[in-house]
């Protein structure tokens, strides 16, 4: 407690916490300035260098620190932190690192307040000076300028670092034992920005009637708070959301999407691996919509499954198809309650990467086991599912196929557009895209025609291409489709790119003699011409036979 | 007392060698380095500022803050473009290290010199690799640069557990401590010196030869 502490000590070290915390923001705001930072050593001391060393102060930077500290120190449970986030040209902003000062209570009672403490705190100063330019933001604020600043937020009280996305990753730069406690300075930043190229920046379009000189290296007193990526469910964490978060694996969890059902299907699926309870409702419906979106490909694939799975055509088929057609023109009503339990957080950290390849790994499989075992599941629910939506649709498979192919919401895309018509679009199938039909709470943005898509319910949350877009509008912030930007490819120059060509080919039509429809008519002229044809082979069994002999 | 000692290790190509050299010595020197004393009455000082300036590499993607002090820096490139010199031209497999010492003096009466007394010491051991084409290249500034993030952070965490540092010596005793030399800071009592392991591992004629240089130099 303070009664080891005189007067004049306790004085001096809320003077040198106080000034501490002012220096930190001023080192940590200007290191994300975008400039190198010089200033010049000084052999005969002036008064008003504190901790020995020369930082200067930005008046701005010193005014908004005041202002969140309001008088006080940082203590036990209320640390000063510094928020450094992204915002790109578009408007949307990613947090990028937290800095916190905080204070334990680990008392070094022993410790000389006005030297050694002093002292301590000047090495932690030039810690941080050393830190500051260690950390991925850095590199991404020496390059600021059109496309995205670097700004920054102080707050104090207690640290938030949802904003950060999972796996984000914390240095700590230093600990200064006081009398009062033990002053901690830590840093808790994205990692996967180090996979970020700035040439995804470089590669957006400049937007019209953007305000460039907002975007001069100027720190921002933020006035406001720092929000997460305004196009996400509430509550989602944030990060995924911004297209080149993502590692250059690709495909962010965030797997919004009012889209297809394929999209659908999956952000339930994921949902399903990863949250609890509230999803398992809907895990039930995944074989159907499994179902209904095998039926989009390709009609006849549909009714080729129900007989696999020993339902009659006529009975599985068609109900089917109308709760994909469900999915797509209500998709909360399958998509909602699957977002509450786990709209997919979107995680933007490598360990995303790889989670949401596992995700889709795993999604496979449960599509494949749906189709087999849609039948059990599907009875109660699905035919209520299917009598609902049966009333909503309009019978032709192609409508719903049509629902089906709802827009995806993609991040930062630059116009929402309602009612596309995948013909439109250079798409494979275009003709069975679906017309929006009926959407009623969405608010579909629609990917930029560049980059088409929509076509492979394996996945999941794709990313945008070119994502420039802007997210504003979206209400139906839960499900944001992004598009799929595989690692090392571009989107800006070939028409066709990796991407494009991977979704495009990634699920083939089924092949005509597989299917149903017509292959219930060619089984029946097949069978009817097999006589005909054993007849020709009979004819021809010499030659076979001398065949054979070549072969041995 | 014990010297603390500490190791860090770096692979990079011949070109990258003295900038990785240069950061970390910086960043080492920048936290033990302060500003010039000045002794008043009574035993007791004020200290002059110290400024830092931010450097950009060229052949890594990495930026460091280091002292502004000229002197200082110069000190610094001159060790550093021997010993980059020694490795790239001894025959020697690559493998080379430099060592950034702290040491107090000890005066001794004559006729003996003053001991050096270690405190604390850095050592960096490097690998030269040779890389074979542009793109090799390019991946090898993004890595280096990486590898010297965590360097940094390294020398942080030994700075910041506050372990054993000569105590703040009176005026009389200030040129045992601290190389006052330099017009405007005032880094603690350093050397360096390198050795190049050739291809049978042997140095001892380097680090013999060294010693003895820096045994007549004081």
């Amino acid at each position: 407690m303070d009664t080891d502490l005189n007067s004049q000590d306790r004085k001096d070290l809320d003077k040198f916490i106080k000034f501490f915390a002012l220096k930190t923001v001023q080192v940590i705001v200007q290191a994300r300035l975008g400039e190198k930072i010089c200033t010049r050593s000084s052999s005969s001391p002036t008064g008003s260098d504190w901790f020995n060393l020369a930082i200067k102060d930005i008046p701005e930077v010193t005014h908004e620190a005041k202002k969140a500290l309001a008088g006080q120190l940082p203590a036990v449970g209320r640390s000063m932190c510094v928020e450094i986030s992204l915002k790109t040209s578009e408007g949307d902003s990613m947090e990028l690192e937290i800095w916190c000062l905080e204070m334990n209570e680990k008392c070094d009672k022993e410790i000389k307040v006005s030297y050694t403490v002093y002292n301590r705190l000047s090495l932690l100063l030039k810690s941080l000076l050393a830190i500051t330019r260690v950390t991925p933001a850095y590199r991404l604020s020496r390059k600021q300028g059109h496309e995205y600043v670097i700004l920054y937020r102080i707050y104090f009280g207690e640290v938030q670092l949802s904003g950060l996305g999972e796996g984000f990753q914390t240095v700590r730069v230093g600990t200064v034992g006081t009398p009062l406690g033990t002053i901690t300075l830590s840093c808790a930043y994205r990692i996967n920005l180090a996979f970020i190229s700035t040439r995804q920046f470089e590669r957006t379009p400049p937007i019209m009637g953007i305000i460039i000189d907002h975007f001069v290296d100027r720190p921002y007193p933020s006035s406001s708070p720092m929000h997460p990526c305004n196009y996400r469910t509430s509550g989602e964490d944030n990060g995924a959301a911004y297209p080149s978060v993502e590692d250059s694996q690709e495909v962010c969890t965030t797997s919004f999407s009012t889209s297809p059902p394929s999209q659908c299907v999956f952000t339930v699926t994921k949902a399903h691996f990863q949250t609890p309870p509230p999803v398992l409702m809907d895990t039930l419906k995944v074989p159907m919509m499994g179902l209904a979106f095998s039926h989009q490909l390709s009609s006849s694939r549909l009714s080729y499954q129900p007989a696999a799975l020993g339902v009659g055509s006529a009975d599985m088929g068609y109900p089917v198809i109308f709760a994909g057609g469900l999915n797509a023109a209500h998709p909360h009503q399958l998509i909602v309650p699957g977002k509450e339990g786990g709209v997919p957080p979107v995680p933007s950290q490598p360990a995303h990467g790889t989670q949401a390849d596992h995700e889709r790994m795993v999604m496979c499989t449960p599509l494949d086991g749906a189709l087999y075992s849609a039948a059990t599941p599907s009875s109660s629910e699905d035919t209520e599912t299917v009598s609902n939506s049966s009333e909503g649709k309009s019978g032709s498979p192609h409508d719903l196929l049509e629902t089906i192919f709802v827009r995806k919401v993609g991040a930062f895309v630059n116009k929402p557009i309602n009612q596309v018509t995948m013909a439109s679009l250079d798409i494979p199938f275009a003709m069975f895209a679906p017309k929006n039909v009926e959407l009623e709470d969405n608010d579909p943005m629609v990917n930029p025609p560049d980059s088409p898509d929509v076509e492979s319910p394996l996945q999941g949350s794709l990313h945008s291409e070119g994502s420039s877009g802007s997210s504003t509008g979206n209400t139906h912030d839960d499900f944001v489709m992004v598009d799929f930007k595989p690692a090392f490819s571009k989107d800006d120059i070939l028409p066709m790119d990796l991407g494009t060509f991977y979704r495009e080919f990634q699920n083939p039509p089924q092949l005509s003699s597989l299917s149903i429809d017509i292959g219930a008519q060619s089984m029946a002229e097949d069978l009817d011409s097999l006589p005909e044809k054993l007849a020709v082979h009979e004819k021809n069994v010499k030659e076979f036979d001398a065949f054979v002999e070549t072969l041995q | 007392m014990n010297c603390r000692a500490e190791v860090l290790e770096v692979s990079v190509e011949g070109r990258q060698i003295e900038e990785a050299m240069l950061a970390v010595l910086h960043t080492i020197l920048l936290h033990r380095s302060t500003g010039k004393f000045h002794y008043k009455k009574e035993g007791t000082y004020s200290i002059g500022t110290v400024g830092t300036q931010d450097v950009d590499c060229d052949f890594i993607d990495f930026t460091y803050a280091r002292v502004s002090s000229e002197e200082l820096d110069r000190a610094l490139r001159k060790a550093v473009g021997e010993f980059k010199d020694a490795l790239r031209y001894s025959g020697s497999d690559g493998i080379g290290q430099i060592s950034l010492e702290f040491y107090q003096k000890k005066k001794s009466r004559w006729p003996f010199s003053d001991e050096c007394i270690p405190w604390e010491v850095w050592t960096i051991k490097v690998n030269v690799v040779n890389l074979a084409n542009e793109q090799e290249r390019q991946i090898c500034r993004e890595k280096v640069g990486e590898k010297l993030c965590e360097k940094i952070i390294n020398i942080v965490e030994v700075m910041n557990r506050h372990e054993y540092l000569p105590k703040m010596p009176t005026q009389s005793e200030v040129d045992n401590v601290f190389d006052t030399g330099l017009k405007d800071v005032q880094p603690y009592l350093y050397k360096i010196s390198y050795q190049i392991t050739d291809s049978l591992g042997s140095s001892v004629t380097t680090t013999m030869r060294r010693l003895i240089k820096d045994t007549l130099a004081l």
